[in-house]
């Protein structure tokens, strides 16, 4: 099945990437192209066949809940453009 | 190689040699970098960390990796310094903690000189799509060193570290070091603690070392390998001790006849010579099958991509990174992934939108992750019969700069002989063997079951005398 623009611009909007109208066109272009070839796995015979997510086995590690100082709030801030002293800055969001 | 090797320098500091000899012939080495495989030299923190091993063999400890130099990948979490995965959305970006692989390699004596090229967020495999421009293959300029960890395979073969480390998502160890003429090593998933490695495939990474022989290489795994409570997929499985003796003799390595295909006829002939080598060695060579291994390609860029568009989603100019000037926040998100993403970036974000997606997950991901467990069966049938599987690393010897740019997914291809072994989580290593006419390495594979790390080492070591 062809991918037309109208689906990359979806899928762009749902990635959060304000593509030009070039980009959406070479996009197109190679996305087809890409998943085209990978349509090859529908010839594999996956009856019955459990998805792999970990192929160590693991599940549900878990630790002891204990707070640590790994990451001070003044260096967790320290890379954003715009913050408090306690918090990020964005752009109101919420209207009233 | 007429530089000394990691650990000839780590007797020789541990004699009592001071640790700034080989740290500053490094330091020098990077600095005059003409291959653009080094981004930053960190000269004065360098020399502080070398006066601390000093300080410390002064004091009575001995260290296994003293004062060794190392060049790290720039997807490699250092306290205080850059890390961008030579990303523009990342430049900026100073690292608030330490890869646990990085600190156990300090902690072993090892000092940091420089951060490497890389592709951006180490998508690709020629170290093109990097926001520093490429790097280029030590042997002949004009071509490219690999990727995703060019820099890292470059900064060794060229002599300017004796060691370096790179991260393997799908073959960007192993490829690399083929194509420079370096050991690469893709320890078996979970090894190494993969904290503070910038993610990409989160069930597919590993920090792995390039070094100019196996025995330099398997002293870095070993001093970065192990347990980590800071990564919930790190292994407890203790590493073995060094095999000492004969790795290959009574040796079962394994064959695949459908790696013998679409080589070039150099790389076709390097793989005869070595399976001769083995065999006169004292191998026994045994034809096995990985019958799902043509579709590992595809199921690569499904899971693959999948993965790191979720993991990128991160970069959304607010915590970190490049910010775009907007007036609300749905256009700073977009303005600012569409401004600091490059372009094969943007290309894997889209597929693994896509293939995440409504509607389509069952058909691609799912599908993907079943044909995931298929390759992982083959392995585990293969290995019943064989210890170890020889094969190509890649298809060619290192190909012009440009070459293969436009055509993503000729590129992806390229990837054919790497990928599977991180499906199956295995490890596996690239061992320079040979050269082609014009003088350019080739590597080739030898992948092992889980925790075989050490044995592939031992073999690697028995194929490359020191």
């Amino acid at each position: 099945m062809p991918i037309s623009e109208q689906h990359v611009r979806h899928l762009a909007h749902l990635a959060r990437l304000d593509l030009s109208d070039a980009e959406i066109a070479s996009h197109a272009h190679d996305l087809d192209a890409i998943v085209g070839y990978m349509e090859q796995l529908t010839t594999v015979d996956t009856t019955g066949i459990d998805p792999v997510a970990n192929v160590a086995g693991l599940i549900n590690v878990v630790r002891a809940d204990t707070p640590t100082a790994l990451l001070p709030t003044a260096v967790a801030l320290g890379n954003a453009t715009s913050h408090s002293d306690h918090a990020f800055l964005v752009p109101k969001v919420v209207e009233r | 190689m007429s530089r000394p090797t990691a650990l000839a320098i780590a007797a020789a500091v541990n004699a009592g040699s001071s640790a700034r000899v080989a740290v500053e012939a490094s330091l020098a080495a990077c600095e005059a970098d003409t291959l653009n495989a080094v981004i930053r030299v960190h000269r004065d923190r360098a020399l502080a960390a070398a006066d601390a091993v000093d300080a410390r063999i002064r004091a009575g400890e001995r260290l296994p990796l003293a004062g060794v130099p190392i060049a790290v990948k720039d997807n490699i979490c250092i306290t205080g310094l850059p890390a961008t995965a030579c990303s523009r959305i990342l430049k900026g970006y100073i690292a608030p903690y330490t890869a646990t692989a990085v600190a156990r390699l300090e902690a072993a004596g090892c000092v940091v000189v420089a951060q490497t090229n890389m592709d951006e967020f180490a998508f690709g495999s020629s170290n093109e799509t990097s926001c520093y421009g490429p790097a280029r293959n030590p042997v002949d300029p004009t071509r490219v060193p690999g990727g995703s960890s060019g820099g890292s395979a470059a900064v060794v073969a060229a002599g300017y570290v004796p060691v370096s480390l790179g991260s393997d998502t799908g073959g960007s160890i192993r490829q690399p070091a083929s194509l420079c003429g370096s050991v690469g090593l893709k320890p078996t998933y979970g090894r190494v603690s993969r904290y503070g490695l910038i993610a990409y495939g989160s069930s597919l990474d590993q920090i792995g070392p390039f070094a100019n022989n196996a025995a330099d290489a398997e002293a870095v795994l070993r001093a970065m390998a192990g347990a980590d409570p800071l990564d919930s997929t790190s292994a407890a499985q203790q590493m073995e001790p060094t095999r000492a003796g004969d790795a290959l003799r009574g040796a079962r390595i394994g064959w695949v006849e459908a790696h013998t295909e679409g080589l070039q006829a150099e790389v076709r002939a390097a793989l005869d010579a070595t399976k001769a080598r083995l065999q006169a060695a004292g191998a026994t060579l045994v034809p096995v099958t990985l019958p799902h291994e043509r579709f590992a390609v595809s199921a690569y860029y499904i899971i693959g991509t999948g993965e790191a568009s979720s993991n990128l989603s991160r970069m959304d100019g607010i915590r970190f990174g490049h910010r775009a000037e907007a007036a609300d926040l749905r256009q700073i998100y977009g303005k600012s992934r569409a401004e600091g993403f490059g372009a094969e970036a943007k290309r894997r974000i889209m597929l693994g939108t896509y293939v995440l997606s409504t509607g389509y997950y069952d058909a691609y991901y799912k599908k993907a992750q079943q044909v995931r467990r298929l390759i992982c069966q083959d392995y585990e049938q293969a290995f019943t019969t064989c210890d170890a599987i020889l094969g190509p690393v890649s298809p060619t010897t290192a190909f012009k700069l440009g070459e293969k740019l436009s055509d993503p997914l000729q590129m992806y291809l390229s990837d054919i002989f790497t990928i599977a072994t991180n499906l199956a989580g295995v490890p596996g290593i690239s061992i320079p063997v040979a050269q082609d006419a014009q003088g350019l390495p080739i590597g080739m594979q030898l992948q092992g079951p889980m925790f075989s790390d050490v044995r592939l080492l031992a073999m690697a070591r028995a194929l490359t005398p020191q």
